[in-house]
């Protein structure tokens, strides 16, 4: 009805730029509607998209959940696909000591890095430097893997080995041989591909703070550093915090570069030196050749844990943001 | 307008009624390089067929074959009887050309290595540690080798490289067998490295003193990494090459080479025979004639005479030709 009364009034109005005026043809009513539908369409594509993921995976690793159970599967580190025997302790272990790793001496550097272009540096060549730390960002990550095994690897198992045994030796952390190749190399390769990530936002965080309360501060008599500290560190946190969690996101689904240097072992081991494997080296190396259907029930599984890890840990990030958002209103 | 609208569509129908035959393959990355190779020098031959091959894996190329996505399929290890269950019609498994695994190392101011099976499946289990181990030591007539930790690297994706050389020590050690078994991937002992690839485990090796791990014969080569010289069946000491490997097939009985061609052949019999040799093979339904598969049969047939030739520059073995004979055969 409503319709029918907009067509006609459109079609007695000559004047192109009345408010019920046609664009394409179209009543602009009928546009907004178009509009709200394309909209939502899409916005239910991504949803749909993710759940028929899920569906699926779920589908693909009934057969693993059937044979080992699920707290059998995440509880053992038998990885033995002759014999159809699957348990992936050790690839949740590996995802998680290389991705927390990689934070530890990422997350400190990007701020820093970040802090250092906003404001030690004059503008301009903040904003050159910048460039190239976002650089880093788009280089493949096969790159990074080859980079990792002719330079890095050399490097860890010669200079950085010896250094740490010599000064920390006595932790289990750096216990045994070094090939060079292994957990460690393979967390300060996804150190150096989170930075870019973290130090972009941060900057764009710290970009948002006024430049009267970083005087203010100043103005209070505060010290350069305290500056910071005050007036900028602080109102950020959540911010930065952001920025962390996506650093963390990329570093659990890094898969190409990781499996190139991380040495791809089943076992379990303290020591950092040793060879290790993650979620998601370990689906990208056996899941082309896996010919029988267990093993691949079984990758798909370990598909499914990392996309639950994922969802967990952004959820724990955006609590403690809630949490420290909700405590600083106070 | 009208004119060009009307010149459009000539060409369109032309092309339609010359249209070309498309025929597509997956399988194994193996022999990828010899297999494009193959499909363009082909092209030449006969210009109305295009090939597609996909390198996806052995595994991804029997799934694919079984689900008949593509006409045909690859595989480095022969597929298994469940496999075969699978699918709607025979298979029927032509080998095209062969290749080997080599024993790569490297070890300062050591060009030359002897090893044999037993001894090779020891160090690949962990059992031996050290390059001056006795047992090596006595392998190489007492030279003098360095006291040093032998890292033992090994592919971390499943590959048909592995399911070869997994094959060969099992058939030698039955220590290795009960242990570890044959496969493309493995469960192996703690103390080895994976590396992502015949590049990647070449690399490795490159850069890590002390390091022995398996490759294919062409990286080896390619490369320039010392390989070492294994024992054989024979008791010969034979270092990898495309003329070791050929020996391998060439000894089978005729009656092997009519029979059921999913067969080992490591570990033959022989003077010169390269232990660690094994076939690569296209897996061809055998199902009603449709035009593909009429195409992918005239394509072996080219394959298996013309194209055995082209197998040596890129250091795959070429059939025996005894064997490629009966293979033209059965095709037909």
């Amino acid at each position: 009805m409503e319709q029918a009364l907009n067509q006609k009034s459109v079609n007695n109005s000559p004047a192109p730029e009345g408010p019920d005026s046609l664009h394409l043809g179209i009543p602009f009513k009928l546009q907004d509607k178009i509009n709200v539908w394309v909209l939502r369409t899409l916005a239910f594509a991504i949803i749909t998209m993710l759940a028929t993921l899920v569906v699926l995976l779920f589908k693909q690793s009934g057969e693993a959940v059937k044979e080992f159970g699920l707290w059998n599967f995440i509880s053992t580190d038998n990885w033995n696909p002759v014999e159809d025997e699957f348990g992936g302790l050790s690839f949740l272990y590996g995802t998680a000591v290389s991705s927390i790793l990689a934070l530890a001496i990422a997350a400190p550097v990007s701020v820093a890095i970040a802090l250092f272009l906003n404001e030690m540096l004059p503008a301009w060549l903040g904003k050159f430097l910048g460039l190239f730390v976002e650089m880093i960002a788009a280089i493949p990550s096969i790159v990074f893997g080859l980079w990792g095994i002719y330079y890095l690897a050399p490097f860890v198992k010669e200079t950085l080995t010896p250094l740490l045994k010599s000064t920390l030796g006595f932790l289990p952390l750096f216990q045994g041989p070094s090939f060079g190749i292994g957990m460690l190399t393979a967390s300060l390769i996804l150190a150096i591909m989170i930075v870019p990530t973290i130090t972009s936002i941060c900057r764009e965080v710290f970009k948002t703070i006024p430049g009267h309360q970083k005087e203010a501060a100043l103005a209070l008599g505060a010290t350069r550093f305290e500056m910071i500290k005050l007036a900028i560190l602080s109102p950020s946190f959540s911010g930065i915090m952001g920025g962390v969690v996506l650093g963390f996101g990329r570093a659990l689904g890094e898969t190409m570069a990781v499996a190139m240097v991380i040495g791809n072992s089943t076992s379990i081991s303290s020591s950092l030196l040793a060879p290790a494997s993650t979620m998601a080296s370990v689906i990208a190396n056996e899941y082309a050749e896996a010919d029988s259907d267990l093993h691949v029930a079984a990758l798909c599984l370990v598909g499914i844990f990392l996309f639950v890890i994922t969802l967990i840990i952004n959820f724990a990030a955006r609590s403690i943001v809630w949490h420290f958002n909700r405590k600083h209103a106070r | 307008m009208k004119h060009l609208l009307i010149i459009a569509a000539s060409i369109f129908f032309a092309t339609q009624a010359s249209a070309i035959t498309k025929v597509n393959g997956a399988g194994a990355s193996f022999p990828y390089p010899i297999y494009s190779k193959w499909f363009s020098e082909y092209k030449k031959v006969k210009t109305d067929v295009q090939f597609n091959y996909q390198a996806i894996g052995s595994g991804g190329g029997i799934r694919q074959l079984i689900k008949q996505t593509v006409d045909f399929g690859a595989s480095d290890a022969p597929m298994k009887e469940k496999d075969m269950k699978k699918a709607a019609w025979p298979v029927l498994h032509v080998p095209t050309v062969m290749g080997a695994v080599s024993i790569a190392f490297n070890l300062d101011g050591v060009k030359a290595l002897k090893f044999d099976g037993p001894t090779l499946a020891k160090v690949f289990m962990g059992e031996i540690t050290k390059w001056n181990d006795p047992a090596i030591v006595a392998l190489n007539n007492g030279a003098k080798l360095p006291n040093k930790d032998i890292l033992v690297v090994r592919r971390s994706d499943g590959s048909g490289t592995t399911s070869i050389f997994s094959d060969y020590l099992s058939t030698v050690s039955p220590s290795f067998e009960k242990n570890i078994g044959r496969g493309k991937a493995l469960k192996w002992p703690g103390v080895t490295v994976g590396a992502k690839g015949n590049d990647g485990v070449t690399g490795v090796i490159k850069q890590t003193k002390g390091a022995i791990g398996y490759v294919e014969l062409a990286y080896a080569i390619k490369n320039d990494l010392p390989t070492a010289e294994l024992k054989n069946k024979n008791g010969k000491y034979v270092a990898p090459s495309i003329k070791g490997v050929s020996a391998s097939a060439a000894k089978l009985k005729d009656d092997v080479y009519n029979g059921d061609l999913r067969i080992s052949i490591v570990d033959q019999e022989g003077d010169d025979v390269y232990p660690i040799s094994a076939f690569t093979y296209i897996l061809l339904p055998q199902t009603k004639e449709t035009t593909q598969l009429k195409e992918v049969k005239s394509f072996l047939n080219w394959a298996l005479t013309k194209g055995q030739a082209m197998a040596g520059d890129l250091h795959y073995a070429p059939l025996p030709i005894k064997l490629s004979e009966i293979l033209l055969k059965k095709i037909k």
